[in-house]
Formats: structure tokens, C-alpha cells, sequence
């Protein structure tokens, strides 16, 4: 199971690279969310995957490890508030730029000064 | 002995009120510098009237302990010694600058800044730790870039300022690197104990970096060869800091430290190659440029340069009579030059000039000024009768006691040749002698209270020549067997010697240098063309240019101002870092025996296999960003599920209900977004996807590697102690509120400033939204159906996330989720009846809710303060209620009230602003009907 579950972390770790190197501000956005599902489960795979073994204190119960979970939960609700917070970000950028490029402005090869001053220096 | 500390935070803490008082009214800034600078003196004076200065009198307390770093200063001979010259230097300097200063200079500034500096220089000779001494060493430099700036608007001065800065910038972390290593060495970083260490550091193979990097430090603070070239340009600083910072005292914190080093660190072939050396070329180069320059000051700039080179190069001889020898020459100088400095500044003052060629013939109209400056000049050229003379001749003294030949005496004497004939020129071309015609006819004398501060120095270079022993002798012998560390030698200070070799000496400079003055001409002219157009700061200007340029085409390189190419060189850094750290691991197998491994089940491995399959399809489809976004929230579902398969149930709900409202975020969000991606260029998409690819594969090597191990937790301590002292059956819940408290303290915190800043963007902001509504939806704004659904949902929604609040600490659930709930279903209600016009009112309460639940939380970390128990300790009981029966009431749960506040104000706030766009837009007003 181990094996899989290390796969559906690989997957969702390359999609949401590949997705943050995109262009346009949503796709990046779209991206994050789905590289911080990567990190909350590799965090979470830390406790290693029990079954029936919830950490709720019982009579004769086995337990899973609960520090990764508590790692975990805050770690998705702070998930949540930077996701909002870059979505904003993108949407005051359009308010402001007019683009939802990630430059700011539409593709170009590069800025003229930049590759100016890369051959002068 | 505590009075230390107070001579030292004193002036630190006098600045600002000077600085505040200055400014409404002009003349109290120079007066309550001069108050504070006599109140350091007669705390100095308590402190050393009492005390038996014959070894060193220590107060410290403790700073970083565990280190053994203390916050410590110390009073010995030497101390005391350059603390009194700094106070009473600075005394007549706050005296002189007032009258100095034009009347548009802000005296608030200079005298606040000066005060800065007073502090740290007292802190630099007072210090035992010497960790502090380096911080005051650095408080130096830069109260000093405030002050030759002091005139902003000249081009020379803030250049000046920089480059002094730099220069004694870059010395003071080479000293800081020299001290750690001498701390490293002997184990200590204070003074009492590191200067009893001699023996060791010089045995040590790290004596060398040591010395070389103290020294650096050294050679750039007091502006010895080849660092010297920022003191002449240092100069742009008003007079009185080129008084008393650059000749009288902060240059000669170097100095300083050579004497305080000394039984550590001297007495080697090295510290006399290179502590002579520096000081030998400083003194013959100072002397000699010195005299052809036209400015006053710059010619005095040379002449500190010089005779600073003198001391270094009496301390490189590293004999305790050379010490002696330096230190009076120390006294001596910082009167006769500070006083000078001075003349220069009336001179200035008087007639808008400080150029020699220009000048001439002021002893006519100043006759008590030319005077004075001749006393001060003929002790800087070392006539007989003042005190210039007495430190020469020790001088040539020692130089003549270690020098086998006769080359070094012959140097020497060389050195002291032109100082003697730029003093002539000082006198001479400005008091005498016929002026330019374009000089102002009606100069006079400078007002009283410039003059007194010229007339104290320079009756002590009289009173200092012609009773040594009496007036200096006491202070200098305890300076002296403070700085070896051991008893004096026996010197003797008096006047006449008999005629020997130094007197020779003497003679033939005096002589030499009356020569040379009178050759001046023929010399200034040989000058010009050939040594003249050597400088310093040409190299110094390249090298810094090379720098920034260097770093510029660096920053280019990697910093076009474009966001894809940084992340995708980021990332690749962080591949290879990671890649590097696999290749070089070979303790273990990278993958273990998995002794606990998951069993296999097949409806999971379906589901885990269907996450994979639509997260790879987003790669395809994310140009169509509503699909693709729902496609990702199935995703996360399906991470909620997983959550629940694996025993996580606090994560699941968390997770589902993030995901619920993070959907609906970015539903709104999209709306204001194009609907579709221009695609990129093929080229670009393969190098990223063989990049996401290498990162994938490393991301689940590397967690299959680290699941497939022997697994060994610490997650028995909370599961031991959860119920017995966190009182709460649920662990994740009593993790989260009780023993990590404090992190989760900071994560709402966090949920609290991503709210407001959100808010904060979005304030003001002009959006049509891209795609019109269509009609059908205009019209079905608000479906009857989901309104009668949505009512009836609400309270029992309401309930539940009370029930989940409530319950948290003893079964899954708990403020985050609770407060996400809660979120929901307020949020639902804005979806299906529409907005009310105004969304402040909301908004505001959002706001209420989070300022509620972070005081909810900090109030109850702080009440366990309030009853003796470290910040957020929690306590439980269990209370008998009614029907209810037997509950466990934890403190902790008001801290999950206040998680929960948080994070619902958070929610709602966040959605509420987004939300709210669409209600400024014209389109979505006209479908507000009545309910």
C-alpha cells in the first residue's frame, strides 16, 4: 500500500510543479493546491497508514501516531488561507496589470533592458 | 562600580532627548550634551577615585548564559585613560560645535549623533566581553557615517561617509572573525581571562588569522597604510567631527586595540613585520603628502595620518618602553590636533576659505588665534618646551634601542623632517605672509567660546611639556601596566635627557624641515606631476565598481523579472540538492524491510489509483479552468477520503470542509479570471514536464523510503498523557489546543493576517467580472427550492457545528472544523438570498470574530500566567450537570473557542470581500429582489 500511496505523492507532486510553471496565474494557483495535498499526505504518511486506529482514547484500542495529524490539520487550514490569499493576488493583479500572467503582462521573449544589460555586463 | 553602565547607556540614552529637545529649541541640543558629557565625567571620576586601579575592576551580568556571554565592562588604567580623553575632548568639541555650526545646520542631529558616538566609543574602551566590545566597535563606524554626512546635500560628504563606512565596515567584521577565533582559542570572551592567555594564543596555530584579522580591523578604524585613504576624504564632516572623531579619538580606537592586545598578541615576528610595517609607511606617507596639500584640514588629515602611523609603528616595536612611548604620543597628539583642528575651523569660520594658497597675513586680525596656533603647531612639530617634543624624543629613542642599523633612525628622522615643515606651512602660508585679494577685508576674532576650548588644549601642550612627570606620569604608568598586564617599566618623562642621539635627531629635523619648507616650491611642483597622481581611491573606486557590476550581471542573469524562469531555476536548484543528498547516502539501504507494512486493499488502491489518474489528466486540461478545477476538488476529496480510510477522522472533516469552501472561493474567484489558458509553447511545456517529472519521482522515492523503515514515534507521550493531563480523549484535538498550544497560537495568527490582508487587497478594487452572466442564471438567482432547503439547513447546520466545537476535545472535531462549518453555512445563506446591499456589516462582524478569538486565546494563555503556570498551561475538571451527568470541562477548550472564532471570522471575511466585488458590479444589482 505503501508503494502507492508514495505514487499518488509523486503524481500530485509533478502535476502541481509542472501546473506552478505555467503562465497564467490560476493554473499556478490550481498548482499550489495541489502540491500542498502532496505535502499534507506526506506529512501525514509519516504517522504511517494504520487502519481502524483512530487517536481517540478508548478501552482497549490500538492508536494511530497523532502528531502528524495535528501537524496536518493546521497545516490545511493554513493551506487554505495562503490558496485565498494567491487567488486575490490574482485577481487584484488583473485589477491592476490587466493580465493574468504571472509577469504581469503578456508573454514577451524578455524585457529589452533586461537582455540589454545581460550582454553589456 | 556600577557607575560603568551608566557612563556607558548615558549618552545612548541622552541622544534621542537631545535630539527631541533640539528641535523646539536650538540651543538646548549643545546644552544637554554638555550636561550629559559632565555627568559621564563625574561618574567616571566616582568610579575611579576609589578604586584600586592597580588591576582591573569588573561589573557584569549575565547575557547569554549558556554561551557565557555576559554584559560586562571593565575599568583599568588604560580605560580610563581613553575614556577621560574622550570626555573631556568631547566637551570642549560640544562647546566649539556650537558656535560652529550655521545657524540653518540642525544642531538637534549633530549633537544627537554625537552623543551616539561618545556612547560607543566609551562602550569600545570600557568593555570586558569583547563580543560587546566588537558591537560598539560597529556602533563607532556607523555614528560616525552619520556625522562626516552630517551636510548631506555635498556630493564629498556623502561620499566620504560611504566610503569611511565600507572601509571601517568591512575591517570591523574581520575583527569580529579575529575575536571569535580568539574566543575559540581560549575559551573565554573576557577580557580578564583572555589577556592572562598570552602564552597560548601564540602557541596556537590560529595566532596568525588572528592577528591578521584583528589587525585588519585595526588598520582600517585607524586609517593605517594601505586602508588610509578614507580619512583624508573622511574631512567633508564639519570640523568639529573631523576634531574629535578623526584625530582625537575614534581613529585612535585602533590604537586602542593594539594596546589592549598587547600582552596577547605582540612580541612576534609577525606583529612587528606588520604592525611596524603599516605604521612605518603611514607615518613617512602621511608626513610627506601632508605637505603638499593646500587645504588645512587636508594637510592635517595627512598629519593624523602620519603621526598615527608613528604610534603604530612605536606599538610594532612591541617593547614596553615603546608602549610607554606610544601611548603619551597618544595624550599628546590628540591635544595638539584637536586644537588644530579647530584653527582650521575658525580659520574656516572667519574668512570662507581653508585654502593655504588663498590665505595669509591672519595674524594681523587675529592675533590671540595665531597665537594659540602656534603653540599647538611647534607641539606638533616637537619644538622643545611642549609636549610634542617629549613623546618625539622617546621616539627616536626607542627607534634607535631596536634598530641594529641606521636605516630605521635615518627613516625616522626623514618622517619628522616633513613634519616639521608642514607645520612651518600651517603657520606661515595661513597667519602670515600676503593674502589673496579676494579674501574678506574685515576678519576678526573668532567669539570667545571658540577660542576657550583651543586655549585649554593648548595650555596643557604647555603645562603637559613642561611638567611631564607631575601632570601625566601617574596616568601613564597605570595605562601602561594595565596594557602590558603586568608592572610598568621604568620610564622617565623630563625634559632634558642631555645631549644624546634623539636630541641629534630633533635638531637635524628641525633644521630639515626649515629646508624643505623653504624648497616647498620647486618640491610641490615635482609632486604634482609625478607622486601626486598616485591614489589610493583609484583602486579602491575599481574594485567597488567591479563589485556591483559583478553582482549586477549575476542578478540578471537569474533576475529578468519573470516568475517562470525563477521558479523553474529554484526548483532545479532544489532537485539537485535533493539529488545530491541520494547519491551521497550510503549508511542503509535506500529502502527498507517495512516490517509494519499496510496490508493491501484493493477498493483503496482504486481509489488511490483514480486520484492519480485525474490529477495526471489536470496536466492536459487545465486550460479549461472550470473543469479542471473541478476535477481538482474530486481530488481533494479523495484525499479527504484517504484521510478517513487511514484513521484520521479530524483530518477528514478538516479536510472536507476546506475543500467545500475553497471550491467556492475560487468559483467566485474565476469569474473575474479568463475561462481559458492561452497554450504555451511546446518547447516550454516539455522542459517543464520532464522537470515535474524528476521532482515526482524523487517526492515518491523519497516517501516510499521513508514509510518503508522501521517506524519508532514519540507518539506514546501523547497518547500516555492526553487524557491524564491534557484531559481530552480526542489526542489530535488536545495536541493541537494543549501542547502545542503556543504553534497553534501562531497559525491563527497567521489565518487572522491573511484575512486583513485579503481584505486589504481587495479594498477599492475595480473588476468587471470577464463573462457576463447568462440569463438563465440571472433570472434563477435564487432558486425557491435551495431557499427553503437552505432555510431549514441552517439552524441544524448551526447545531452541528456547536455539537463538533463542543465534542472536539473527546471525539473528532474541535474549533477549526467547527468553525469552517459554521463558515458554510453563513455562507450559503449569502449564496441563495443574495447579498445584502451593504457587506461592511458583515465584514465588520467577520472582523469582531477574529479580534474575539484571538483575545479568547490569549486571554486564556495569559490566565495561566496570571496563576503562576507558564504561558498557555491548561487545567481540567469535571463538573456534574444535570441530566447531562459527568463533563470534563478543560481550560484548553476556551483556547478551541478561540480557534474557532478565528477561523470562522476568517472564513467569512475572506469570502464575504470576494463575494462583495460582485455586488459593486452593475449586472448582479438589478437581480436584488425582495425575499
Amino acid at each position: 500500500m505503501a508503494i502507492l500511496f508514495a505514487l499518488l505523492i509523486g503524481v500530485l507532486t509533478a502535476i502541481g510543479v509542472y501546473l506552478s510553471l505555467r503562465a497564467q496565474t490560476f493554473p499556478v494557483v490550481m498548482g499550489l493546491t495541489l502540491l500542498s495535498y502532496a505535502v499534507n499526505l506526506f506529512l501525514f504518511g509519516t504517522g504511517r497508514l494504520a487502519s481502524n486506529a483512530a487517536a481517540v482514547i478508548e478501552p482497549h484500542a490500538t492508536y494511530t501516531d497523532p502528531l502528524p495529524q495535528a501537524l496536518v490539520l493546521t497545516a490545511i487550514v493554513i493551506a487554505f488561507a495562503m490558496t485565498a490569499f494567491v487567488i486575490v493576488l490574482a485577481l487584484k493583479t488583473r485589477a491592476e496589470l490587466g493580465s493574468d500572467h504571472v509577469d504581469g503582462a503578456a508573454d514577451q521573449p524578455a524585457p529589452p533592458t533586461a537582455a540589454h544589460k545581460n550582454t553589456s555586463c | 562600580m556600577s557607575s560603568l553602565i551608566a557612563i556607558v547607556l548615558l549618552p545612548f540614552f541622552g541622544a534621542p532627548f537631545v535630539a527631541w529637545l533640539g528641535a523646539r529649541w536650538r540651543p538646548a541640543a549643545a546644552g544637554v550634551a554638555v550636561l550629559i558629557t559632565l555627568a559621564c565625567l563625574l561618574l567616571l571620576g566616582i568610579a575611579a577615585w576609589g578604586a584600586d586601579l592597580s588591576h582591573a575592576q569588573v561589573v557584569s551580568f549575565s547575557w547569554i548564559p549558556l554561551i557565557g556571554l555576559d554584559f560586562a565592562f571593565r575599568l583599568d588604567g588604560l580605560s580610563l585613560l581613553f575614556s577621560g580623553i574622550i570626555l573631556i575632548i568631547g566637551l570642549l568639541i560640544v562647546i566649539y560645535a556650537q558656535y560652529y555650526l550655521a545657524t540653518e545646520d540642525s544642531t538637534a542631529r549633530f549633537f544627537a549623533s554625537l552623543m551616539l558616538f561618545m556612547g560607543a566609543m566609551l562602550g569600545i574602551v570600557l568593555s570586558e566581553n569583547l563580543i560587546q566590545l566588537v558591537i560598539f566597535w560597529e556602533l563607532t563606524s556607523l555614528s560616525s557615517f552619520l556625522l562626516i554626512s552630517f551636510w548631506q546635500h555635498r556630493q564629498e560628504a556623502r561620499t566620504g561617509a560611504r566610503m569611511a563606512l565600507t572601509l571601517t565596515g568591512l575591517g570591523g567584521l574581520a575583527l569580529l572573525g579575529g575575536v571569535l577565533l580568539l574566543g575559540h582559542v581560549v575559551g573565554s570572551y573576557n577580557l580578564s581571562v583572555v589577556l592572562n592567555a598570552g602564552e597560548v594564543v601564540k602557541a596556537s596555530p590560529l595566532y596568525l588569522p588572528i592577528l591578521i584579522l584583528i589587525l585588519l580591523g585595526v588598520f582600517t578604524k585607524s586609517a593605517q597604510f594601505p586602508f588610509h585613504f578614507w580619512l583624508p576624504n573622511a574631512m567633508a564632516a564639519p570640523t568639529p567631527v573631523s576634531a574629535y572623531l578623526h584625530s582625537a579619538t575614534m581613529v585612535k580606537a585602533g590604537i586602542f586595540l593594539l594596546a589592549r592586545f598587547f600582552p596577547l598578541l605582540a612580541g612576534t615576528e609577525a606583529w612587528v613585520i606588520l604592525v611596524g610595517g603599516a605604521g612605518l609607511i603611514t607615518f613617512l606617507l602621511g608626513a610627506y603628502t601632508a605637505l603638499f596639500k593646500h587645504d588645512l584640514k587636508g594637510l592635517l588629515a595627512y598629519s593624523t595620518l602620519s603621526h598615527l602611523g608613528l604610534i603604530t609603528l612605536l606599538m610594532g616595536f612591541g617593547t614596553p618602553l615603546a608602549l610607554v612611548a606610544g601611548l603619551f604620543h597618544l595624550i599628546n597628539h590628540a591635544t595638539f590636533k584637536a586644537s588644530l583642528f579647530m584653527v582650521a575651523g575658525i580659520v574656516d569660520h572667519e574668512t570662507g576659505t581653508r585654502d593655504m594658497r588663498r590665505l595669509g597675513g591672519l595674524a594681523r586680525h587675529m592675533p590671540r588665534t595665531t597665537l594659540l596656533a602656534i603653540i599647538a603647531a611647534s607641539a606638533m612639530a616637537g619644538v622643545p618646551l611642549l609636549n610634542g617634543f617629549l613623546s618625539k624624543e622617546m621616539f627616536f629613542t626607542e627607534a634607535l634601542d631596536v634598530s641594529a642599523g641606521w636605516g630605521l633612525p635615518l627613516l625616522v628622522t626623514l618622517g619628522a623632517v616633513f613634519s616639521v615643515a608642514y607645520s612651518i606651512r600651517f603657520i606661515h602660508d595661513t597667519f602670515f605672509g600676503e593674502p589673496s585679494p579676494d579674501l574678506p577685508t574685515h576678519i576678526h576674532e573668532p567669539p570667545l567660546m571658540m577660542r576657550i576650548p583651543v586655549m585649554i588644549l593648548v595650555v596643557a601642550c604647555l603645562a603637559v611639556g613642561l611638567a611631564p612627570a607631575l601632570l601625566v606620569g601617574g596616568i601613564l604608568n597605570l595605562s601602561v601596566s594595565a596594557a602590558l598586564n603586568a608592572p610598568a617599566p621604568i620610564f622617565s618623562l623630563a625634559l632634558w635627557h642631555g645631549f644624546n642621539t634623539p636630541l641629534i635627531m630633533s635638531m637635524l629635523a628641525m633644521f630639515g624641515g626649515l629646508v624643505v619648507y623653504l624648497a616647498r616650491r620647486p618640491l610641490t611642483r615635482w609632486h604634482e606631476q609625478s607622486l601626486g597622481r598616485l591614489n589610493a581611491k583609484t583602486p579602491y573606486n575599481f574594485v567597488l565598481r567591479a563589485l556591483q557590476l559583478g553582482s549586477e550581471t549575476l542578478t540578471h542573469a537569474f533576475d529578468q523579472g519573470r516568475l517562470q524562469p525563477m521558479v523553474f531555476w529554484t526548483l532545479t536548484t532544489t532537485l539537485a540538492a535533493g539529488l545530491i543528498g541520494f547519491l551521497h547516502f550510503s549508511a542503509a539501504p535506500l529502502f527498507g524491510s517495512d516490517p509494519q507494512a499496510t496490508p493491501f486493499d484493493g477498493i483503496t488502491a482504486l481509489g488511490i489509483i483514480i486520484m492519480m489518474g485525474l490529477a495526471l489528466s489536470i496536466a492536459f486540461i487545465h486550460a479549461q479552468r472550470l473543469i479542471a478545477l473541478l476535477v481538482l476538488s474530486v481530488i481533494g476529496l479523495g484525499v479527504s477520503l484517504l484521510f478517513v480510510r487511514y484513521s484520521a477522522p479530524d483530518l477528514a472533516l478538516t479536510q472536507l470542509s476546506v475543500e467545500v469552501v475553497t471550491l467556492i472561493l475560487m468559483l467566485l474567484a474565476l469569474r473575474y479570471l479568463p475561462q481559458t489558458s492561452p497554450p504555451d509553447r511546446a518547447k516550454r511545456r516539455r522542459l517543464d514536464a520532464f522537470l515535474a517529472s524528476l521532482i515526482g519521482a524523487g517526492a515518491a522515492t523519497l516517501t516510499y523510503a521513508m514509510m518503508s523503515r522501521d517506524f519508532a514515534s514519540i507518539a506514546g507521550y501523547f497518547l500516555e498523557n492526553s487524557l491524564s493531563q491534557g484531559g481530552g480523549h480526542n489526542v489530535v484535538n488536545v495536541i493541537l489546543v494543549d501542547f502545542r498550544g503556543y504553534d497553534t497560537f501562531g497559525e491563527i495568527s497567521v489565518l487572522a493576517l491573511a484575512a486583513l490582508g485579503i481584505y486589504a487587497l481587495l479594498q477599492g478594487i475595480k473588476l468587471p467580472p470577464l463573462t457576463p452572466p447568462p440569463i438563465a442564471t440571472a433570472r434563477l438567482a435564487h432558486p425557491m427550492l435551495l431557499q427553503t432547503a437552505s432555510q431549514l439547513l441552517l439552524p441544524m447546520t448551526l447545531l452541528f457545528g456547536a455539537y463538533i466545537l463542543l465534542r472536539g476535545h473527546n471525539a473528532p472535531g474541535g474549533g477549526f472544523i467547527a468553525g469552517l462549518i459554521v463558515a458554510s453555512a453563513i455562507l450559503l445563506q449569502l449564496i441563495t438570498y443574495g447579498l445584502p446591499a451593504d457587506g461592511r456589516a458583515l465584514s465588520a462582524k467577520a472582523h469582531g470574530a477574529i479580534a474575539l478569538g484571538l483575545l479568547l486565546a490569549l486571554g486564556t494563555g495569559l490566565a495561566s500566567i496570571v496563576l503562576g503556570y507558564p504561558f498557555l498551561t491548561s487545567t481540567f475538571t469535571h463538573i456534574r450537570l444535570p441530566l447531562i451527568g459527568d463533563v470534563e470541562v478543560a481550560s484548553a477548550m476556551m483556547f478551541d473557542f478561540g480557534v474557532f472564532f478565528v477561523v470562522m471570522g476568517t472564513a467569512i471575511l475572506m469570502l464575504n470581500r470576494i463575494i462583495h466585488l460582485q455586488a459593486e458590479e452593475p449586472h448582479t444589482v438589478t437581480t436584488k429582489e425582495p425575499h
